[in-house]
């Protein structure tokens, strides 16, 4: 057993030392340098394409998918080495995508055959790049609230409504959401569709941000045409598989909290000289940070073990997010005015500023702070409504 | 290794609770403070923990142990600090057994500890705040050293067999066993908040034969530093017992409580706190198990061991801060447990160095 898994690193380390370009063993150097995929790719480095081929190839961009579904049919210690080993050489994460993080595991648990074998292989190889439908205008904290209905035509569903805070839903292919099938009853009326964002009646308004960004759109339903076949699970049990998601959702925006490969940009400022109250402000956000790590390993090994409480995915997105707010608010007190330049060459266009104001969505998206502790207390703690 | 107690260890652990809870609960320790008991601890305790074998953890097989790991340790200590049960296992079965390991000293004080006879104390500390530095001599004196200064903080120093003695040699440092009757020792116990006892040593003078040294002379770094990786986790692990307990104490009480006609857990202000609470305190608890993990695993250990330290401390003065808060009035009396876990928390807390000396190591290491 173990001999095997010391082979399986020596060969997935030889692996990586041959098919990882150099650039991709560098920190991405602004976010347009993240590999996102789907049918209208936008490469800022060629290595990115080559580094999203070659671990799709092997199915490594989901190592512990089944193989049948593009995935490298890895077991949870194999896979555990491969993490460790990409972590080894500094790789950059070959694709990022809601298809692995979310709607992967949900179309593993709740999908048809059929629609596994659709679905699933293209998100492996970044063919298709999916957004997620889920708040509305009167539906945030309280989800379940939420109105966009789909209606039955026999053969179709007929989706009208609007999202909001939909994440990149302007460059997304396909789009998981939530859509209400029922309105005399509140949970149990939601029904959970996929469908391709190329669909007559779909309509996306990017919304700026205080980053000046806008990663976040506004959707509009307006008569979408959806087949039947489209529907992940049962109908009317969409809130099911919705927070079956959720807790996967969390568990990538915990992992925010981690900081990057790399060098630490917050250690980094530290020793060019920071003033002592700074100093001892980063050395205690380290002791978290650091401590955090340790966290996320374990919370991984239990979770793979079946050990993990159905809530713990809560504690670690609070934690996380906090912890990540915390870092980009000393990273900010660190860099000066220099990290306050908005536009400029040397500061990457604000990437400094702005990624902090970005960082302040984290305990919003996804569930509020508010809401992860509300769940925490009830469901962990067990304290009385 | 996966990051989660193996089966072995999860059934030591459930022993270890059933033990502690029933033979050493809180109610243990605030008799013997009632009673002024002037050891600090119960000998026929101690000497149930070895015949439980818990105190042959860290020893080797080889030498009559379990050779076993600190992740074991850890377990009892976590008990230990849930029961807040005064207890010599911290300094002797874990701490003094690692400085001791590998050196020709074991062998005369691994039998005493394994039988629950033998209780060890550890003369670190020279000032108030835990700070590595070493001013106590031992100067060359026929065919052993003569030992002149002082320590502070030794946790059980007035009753203990065996002391271990940090010093100043001649080309470094050496660690000693200092036998605590010897003559030219002045030892003052004095009672802690936590109504624990620690003693001021005063060495005037001290004379050790060559066979006190434990490991080589001037190569004490080495055991010292087993001794401190040991003691820090441990204290760690110990802290996490006491800061679970007294969050596990505090959630009862907000389900028991009733004002305005309902539960106090039930208000969204207490429920945001403990659930924040909790968050920090499975934080600080996977960071112990990482540096425990790491000890036993033999690699460089370091950092893991500083987090660990420096985020119990964090986690657990939360933990019984919000605990006497929470529980309102009752919690200030000394009827009341809640009180003693903070006592408890807050001498753990300064042991082996707080969080902010930690959080300092790791500045340093890191290079700022």
């Amino acid at each position: 057993m173990t001999e095997a898994l010391d082979q399986f690193r020596a060969e997935t380390r030889a692996w990586l030392e041959e098919n990882c370009p150099a650039e991709m063993r560098t920190p991405p150097k602004s976010e347009k340098e993240t590999t996102w995929g789907g049918r209208n790719p936008e490469y800022a480095h060629p290595d990115q394409k080559v580094w999203l081929d070659r671990m799709a190839s092997r199915g490594w961009t989901v190592p512990d998918w089944p193989s049948a579904y593009g995935g490298g049919g890895l077991s949870p210690a194999e896979t555990k080495i491969l993490r460790e080993e990409l972590k080894a050489i500094k790789a950059r994460n070959p694709l990022n995508s809601f298809g692995i993080s979310m709607l992967g595991p949900a179309l593993l648990k709740y999908g048809t055959e059929e629609q596994k074998l659709e679905h699933l292989p293209k998100i492996a190889r970044g063919e298709i790049r999916w957004c997620q439908g889920y708040s509305e205008p009167n539906a945030g904290s309280d989800l379940a609230g939420l109105q966009t209905s789909a209606e039955d035509k026999g053969d179709h569903f007929l989706v009208n409504g609007q999202k909001v805070w939909t994440s990149y839903a302007d460059k997304a292919d396909w789009i998981f959401c939530l859509v209400r099938t029922d309105k005399t009853v509140k949970q149990a009326g939601i029904s959970f569709l996929l469908f391709d964002m190329a669909s007559p009646g779909v309509s996306t308004k990017p919304i700026l941000l205080i980053s000046g960004n806008s990663p976040f759109c506004e959707t509009f339903f307006d008569n979408v045409e959806v087949p039947k076949g489209n529907l992940l699970g049962t109908l009317n049990k969409g809130w099911d598989v919705a927070k079956y998601l959720l807790g996967h959702e969390r568990e990538m925006i915990s992992g925010f909290g981690l900081g990057g490969s790399g060098k630490d940009p917050l250690v980094e400022a530290a020793r060019k000289g920071v003033d002592p109250i700074l100093r001892a402000q980063i050395a205690l956000f380290q002791v978290r940070s650091k401590a955090f790590t340790a966290m996320s390993e374990k919370f991984i090994d239990e979770l793979k073990a079946g050990q993990a409480h159905p809530a713990q995915p809560s504690m670690m997105k609070y934690y996380g997010t906090e912890l990540n707010k915390a870092r980009h608010e000393l990273q900010m007190t660190a860099g000066g005015s220099d990290a306050l330049e908005w536009e400029s060459e040397a500061s990457h266009q604000g990437a400094a500023a702005r990624t902090w104001l970005r960082t302040k969505a984290n305990s919003i998206e996804g569930g509020t702070s508010e809401v992860q502790l509300n769940i925490i207390a009830k469901r962990i703690l067990d304290l009385p409504s | 290794m996966p990051l989660y107690l193996n089966d072995d260890q999860t059934m030591l652990r459930d022993t270890a609770k059933d033990f502690v809870a029933s033979e050493a609960p809180v109610s243990h320790m605030r008799a013997l403070r009632d009673a002024n008991d002037a050891t600090g601890f119960s000998r026929p305790l101690w000497k149930q923990f070895a015949e439980m074998g818990f105190t042959g953890i860290l020893i080797p097989e080889a030498e009559g142990g379990l050779g076993l790991g600190h992740v074991e340790a850890g377990v009892v200590l976590e008990e230990i600090g849930r029961n807040l049960s005064p207890s010599p296992f911290l300094a002797t079965a874990v701490a003094a057994v690692e400085a001791l390991k590998g050196t020709a000293a074991a062998a005369v004080w691994y039998p005493g500890i394994l039988s629950g006879e033998t209780v060890a104390a550890l003369a670190i500390d020279e000032g108030a705040k835990h700070n590595g530095r070493i001013a106590m001599q031992a100067q060359r004196a026929g065919n052993g050293f003569r030992l002149t200064g002082a320590k502070q903080f030794v946790t059980h120093g007035h009753v203990a067999d065996l002391l271990l003695v940090a010093a100043k040699t001649e080309n470094g440092t050496t660690l000693f066993a200092v036998p605590n009757d010897a003559d030219r020792l002045t030892v003052t116990p004095e009672r802690l908040a936590d109504s624990s006892i620690a003693a001021h040593l005063q060495f005037d003078g001290v004379e050790v034969d060559a066979d006190a040294v434990i490991g080589e002379v001037d190569q004490g770094d080495a055991p010292l530093a087993r001794l401190l990786a040991a003691g820090r986790t441990g204290a760690s692990a110990e802290m996490v017992g006491v800061g679970g307990g007294a969050m596990d104490m505090t959630v009862s009480y907000l389900k028991e409580r009733k004002q305005f006609g309902v539960a106090i857990g039930s208000f969204q202000a207490l429920q945001h706190r403990a659930a924040h609470l909790y968050s920090e305190m499975e934080v600080a608890r996977a960071a112990v198990l990482k540096a425990q993990q790491l000890l036993d695993a033999g690699l460089d250990a370091a950092e893991a061991v500083a987090v660990a330290k420096a985020m119990t401390g964090l986690a657990t003065t939360l933990a019984v801060q919000e605990g006497v808060q929470m529980h309102g009035g009752i919690g200030m009396t000394d009827e009341f447990d809640i009180g003693f876990f903070m006592k408890r928390a807050r001498v753990l807390a300064e042991m082996f160095g707080d969080t902010n000396f930690h959080a300092n190591a790791l500045a340093e290491a890191a290079g700022y």
